[in-house]
């Protein structure tokens, strides 16, 4: 149960760079508190012995022929971007 | 010549009308039209059609082509090329797919035409569609109730003889669930069976494209288009694609079918016990062997569920950065403001949730305690599943343990909502199929009816079996042919008389 209590729903959105409201903030505090909660289930189960399951079908190593194949041009890139320009990307100024 | 009213047929009964030149593949797009026009401002299933590249394709169409000459309508998280892929999300809402997902140009090349996209839970997150951005979809069976989700809008177009069939995905039951609570029917195929190539990510180990449709037989047309490896989705498994239509049979003398003892709770309505209950002796009469069986794990799926798919989707919506593609908050005082505030007004609050959800399980100090917990917990449920499939050839259960619920009775609720998943969310951690099926109805009080569905689950790669037990089932009972009260009559007989 204590690990319940340290989720800080303002602080996870930060490393999730999600903005929320206060209300939200609250909101989500309460209903995820309630979801790791019930969470908890999993712990009656001892699973020391259990290898985790990453995926659902086992394969490993599929390889393809390295080829250059056709692919979208840049303008085709650049015509869902909210701002572009000259063949680029806009994006705010990140450096002082 | 009289023809038959064309949205009410399946496709295996359009096929014939569009091969023998009765109708032309524009006749058979432009009644669709009509009858969406039609049913769309009571239940909105659609997010955007697109007619006019659909009747260019249906002039050139190969009508000797499995699927050739039809209309596919394609839940909005699926790309096609110069068509909006919102994903129902307001975060994408100007996006347009630059391409086609591999679904799509196997859909396309088996001669079928995407004309339009359903609606969703945002990003593919709920299980009754009211977390779209856009608008909820309704269910064709009571316009007060939801019609399941997340692939909603193509259950419910599929119900009204709003398409023919559609594509959903299905990540935790979002095939199978609408497809119960609409009365269609819905296969999630096996992990790695179908590529996802051009599907907008949400739990990258657990997701899956697969039909939503009238009949059994026409979800196995289906699949036999879109089945198969695809070199670029390294996930998807370079094994042969049987013909799933050839091989449906009216027969399950020798089917051993297993009713798991941890399926049967006291949270079931009692009128989906008293439908599967039916359907469990009508099996029995077509010759399977009903068997008990145990996945004594199944009361941890839900949690290990979310957990898992909470912690996928938060890194696979990391890409939603305003910069390349989609929504951008405007005048950002400093890059964290821009993502922020980007990110907060493009998402949803379910999204929103699982974000929160997903981020915290991955982070520092928690990984173990939740996220690594979960993914042994899924072993547990996989190793129930080989069990079970040692003894009996598929397991049956109800899809959803109650009919359609009334829209925003679970919304205030996310746990209660994600336990509308109890008897699907399994199967995608197990990486096995799935198929709903109608077996009946719930009377309401009001004396409107309510579809109940029927789970089947097959191993992994099976999905040729549970389609040959469903189809059996089936075509041995006439719910299959029960129209909501919108639609016209029942839908005609399988084979058209003109």
């Amino acid at each position: 149960m204590s690990e319940i209590a340290e989720l800080d729903v303002a602080h996870v959105a930060k490393l999730a760079r999600l903005n929320l409201t206060e209300e939200e903030t609250k909101l989500f505090q309460s209903q995820l508190g309630r979801v790791l909660e019930y969470a908890e289930k999993l712990r009656e189960l001892d699973t020391s012995e259990v290898q985790s399951a990453a995926h659902a079908v086992p394969v490993t190593n599929v390889f393809r022929e390295d080829e250059p194949r056709g692919w979208l041009t840049a303008d085709e890139a650049l015509s869902n971007a909210p701002r572009q320009a000259n063949g680029l990307f806009l994006v705010p100024k990140v450096l002082e | 010549m009289n023809l038959p009213d064309l949205p009410a047929l399946s496709i295996a009964e359009l096929q014939p009308l569009l091969r023998q030149r009765e109708v032309s593949p524009r006749e058979v797009l432009e009644a669709l039209h009509a009858r969406i026009a039609e049913v769309e401002p009571r239940i909105d299933a659609y997010l955007s059609l697109d007619l006019d590249e659909a009747l260019e394709r249906a002039e050139s169409a190969d009508v000797s082509l499995p699927l050739g000459g039809v209309p596919i309508a394609i839940k909005d998280i699926i790309s096609v090329a110069g068509q909006p892929c919102t994903c129902a999300s307001n975060i994408l809402r100007n996006y347009r797919a630059l391409y086609d997902a591999t679904v799509i140009e196997k859909l396309r090349a088996a001669g079928a035409i995407p004309f339009g996209k359903t609606n969703m839970d945002e990003f593919a997150m709920g299980a009754s569609t009211e977390n779209s951005s856009v608008k909820p979809t309704r269910n064709p069976w009571d316009f007060s109730r939801v019609p399941g989700g997340s692939s909603g809008g193509s259950a419910a177009a599929v119900a009204a003889d709003a398409a023919f069939g559609a594509l959903g995905t299905d990540t935790g039951g979002s095939i199978r669930q609408p497809a119960a609570l609409s009365g269609v029917v819905g296969l999630k195929p096996s992990y790695g069976r179908v590529s996802r190539f051009g599907l907008v990510a949400f739990a990258s180990s657990l997701d899956q494209a697969g039909p939503l449709t009238k009949t059994v037989g026409d979800a196995a047309l289906i699949m036999n288009a879109i089945a198969g490896s695809d070199p670029r989705d390294s996930t998807c498994l370079n094994e042969p694609v049987p013909d799933y239509a050839a091989s449906l049979e009216k027969d399950l003398r020798g089917i051993r079918l297993g009713l798991p003892r941890e399926y049967l709770i006291d949270g079931i309505d009692p009128q989906v016990r008293s439908a599967i209950e039916q359907a469990v002796m009508q099996l029995r009469s077509l010759g399977a062997e009903i068997l008990d069986v145990s996945l004594p794990h199944t009361e941890y799926a839900i949690a290990s569920y979310y957990l898992i798919a909470s912690a996928e989707a938060s890194a696979n919506l990391a890409r939603f950065d305003g910069v390349r593609y989609g929504h951008r908050a405007e005048n950002p005082q400093n890059l964290l403001d821009h993502y922020g505030r980007t990110r907060e007004e493009g998402f949803g609050p379910e999204v929103k949730r699982r974000i929160i959800l997903g981020t915290y399980v991955l982070s520092s100090g928690y990984y173990e305690a939740y996220y690594a917990r979960a993914q042994k917990v899924r072993t547990l449920i996989r190793r129930d599943f080989a069990e079970a499939f040692a003894k009996v050839d598929a397991v049956i259960s109800p899809t959803s343990p109650a009919p359609a619920f009334s829209l925003g009775e679970k919304s205030a609720d996310p746990l209660q909502m994600y336990l509308a998943d109890i008897f699907t969310n399994a199967a995608n951690l197990a990486g096995i199929c799935g198929i709903s099926l109608p077996c009946g109805f719930a009377q309401m009080e009001n004396g409107t009816r309510l579809p109940v569905g029927l789970q089947l689950l097959g191993q992994a790669f099976d999905e040729g079996r549970i389609l040959r037990i469903a189809h059996a089932y089936e075509q041995s009972t006439e719910w299959h042919k029960e129209r909501p009260p919108l639609a016209r009559g029942k839908r005609p007989a399988s084979s058209v008389q003109l």
